[in-house]
């Protein structure tokens, strides 16, 4: 009972005012914006159920995203986390444990500059490779947890606190380049950590192939001061449903790679036919330790995992993800069995008036 | 495989047995905007839409799906979010801009 007193006093300390903050730019955005520029509402919530060794954890989740224009130039977004972790008790007493947490994931302002940068300041989501930033939002991603090597050059919270550049440097018919750089001060702050750090990203993406390629790099400057070394590839053919996306991540202690490939059963009736709906996910995934100085939460032996998934796209935003996966290193071989029920909401802030 | 394993996989599978017993009519093939972007995209409309959809294709739905509809209100708002998130020019802005607004 004390606990959850706490818990409430904590959440109603530390959370509220930086939510009261956000709430008040966005009734200020709305004084200020256009017709098409209502602040939005959106994310994804979530049911979630994993099996990991024999116990089964429970995990239900709200990641609430709102974006917020101030002016022309000016947009301030912001995403956060809610959710509360069931685990099975071990020991005699049984039953199941409880633990609540609430964070914003980010909260930052885009100050657009000129047509090819945008200046972003606050706290930003680590632009390294692209699980981080693209797919770790739980109504894009096709399977619950995030690759093993999503710790390597994100830094340990996966945000910087300072200030970011980036932007489209290309934009032709065949192909574009785009580019991130960010600095990062050291943060404690409870719901802004972060480490002091510098590091940058490239992509080119070719648009008939519809592959891209980039790399990323990061330095940490406090600590241990490693280099992280990043690449991606993505290639999405037209037309196919079918979709393959891998990353390769190096740092001085631990590497690694994953690789995904999905295909939408669209050819049979279509996308949105009943068959049409159904997504089979694989996923192959390897670390490597180079030494035994751990400082990146990579697993402590050298790790294999094959993810087989079902999902299955439902009407009205909703998505069912199931996976099986298999986990073999030298301490120990695992079975990981996970569903999971995710909706997704977009929606205007308030009710307004189109011009 | 437990027990809970089989109830789980129970659970998903009648989750995905009732789109199929509901399932009426085909959802637009590209779920986009105000409504009135997939109409036009159906009827194969003007060069405008076509470059829209394809900065939509080559910007927003190679990581996501496309949410079934929203409000025009909110149309400007979300190209600004993916202004930063998908590094657009501005170019590409204006044209996802008119696309989800024809």
């Amino acid at each position: 009972m004390l606990s959850a007193i706490s818990r409430f006093l904590h959440f109603k300390l530390t959370v509220w005012p930086r939510i009261l903050v956000l709430g008040l730019a966005v009734a200020f955005a709305g004084r200020s914006g256009t017709a098409q520029d209502t602040p939005l509402i959106s994310g994804g919530g979530g049911f979630l159920t994993s099996t990991n060794g024999g116990n089964t954890t429970y995990l239900p989740i709200i990641e609430p995203l709102i974006a917020a224009p101030l002016g022309r130039h000016l947009l301030v977004e912001s995403r956060a986390a809610l959710l509360e972790t069931f685990t099975p008790n071990t020991s005699l007493k049984g039953g199941y444990d409880a633990s609540f947490f609430a964070g914003l994931t980010y909260l930052q302002g885009d100050i657009k500059a000129t047509p090819h940068l945008t200046v972003v300041a606050g706290s930003f989501l680590i632009p390294f490779n692209t699980y981080n930033e693209r797919l770790s939002p739980i109504w894009i991603g096709n399977f619950q947890d995030g690759p093993l090597i999503l710790n390597l050059g994100t830094l340990s919270t996966g945000t910087g606190v300072g200030g970011e550049l980036r932007g489209s440097a290309v934009d032709r018919d065949s192909y574009s380049i785009t580019y991130a750089g960010f600095f990062s001060a050291r943060s404690g702050n409870e719901q802004f950590n972060s480490e002091r750090s510098f590091g940058g990203q490239s992509s080119l993406y070719l648009h008939r192939a519809r592959l891209e390629g980039g790399l990323s790099y990061d330095r940490s400057l406090q600590g241990m001061q490693e280099n992280f070394y990043g690449g991606h590839i993505w290639w999405e053919p037209k037309d196919t449903g079918f979709r393959l996306r891998g990353e390769g991540a190096r740092g001085h202690h631990a590497q690694g790679y994953w690789f995904e490939a999905d295909y939408r059963l669209q050819r049979f009736g279509g996308p949105d036919s009943w068959i049409g709906r159904f997504e089979p996910v694989f996923r192959m995934q390897q670390t490597f330790r180079r030494d035994k100085i751990v400082s990146d939460g990579l697993p402590l032996e050298n790790t294999q995992r094959a993810d087989f998934g079902f999902d299955y796209n439902l009407p009205h935003n909703w998505r069912i993800l199931t996976s099986y996966s298999r986990q073999f290193s030298a301490t120990d071989n695992r079975n990981i069995w996970e569903t999971g029920i995710v909706y997704r909401f977009l929606f205007p802030a308030w009710k307004g008036k189109m011009h | 495989m437990t027990r809970k394993h089989i109830l789980a996989f129970a659970l998903a599978a009648g989750a995905l047995a009732a789109p199929i017993s509901l399932h009426s009519k085909p959802q637009p093939k590209c779920a986009t905007g105000s409504g009135k972007a997939q109409t036009a995209n159906a009827q194969g409309a003007n060069a405008p839409q076509d470059q829209g959809q394809k900065i939509f294709d080559r910007n927003c739905s190679r990581c996501h799906n496309a949410p079934e509809g929203f409000s025009p209100r909110i149309s400007g708002t979300i190209v600004r979010h993916m202004r930063t998130r998908a590094n657009l020019s501005e170019q590409d802005e204006k044209e996802l801009l008119k696309f989800f607004n024809p």
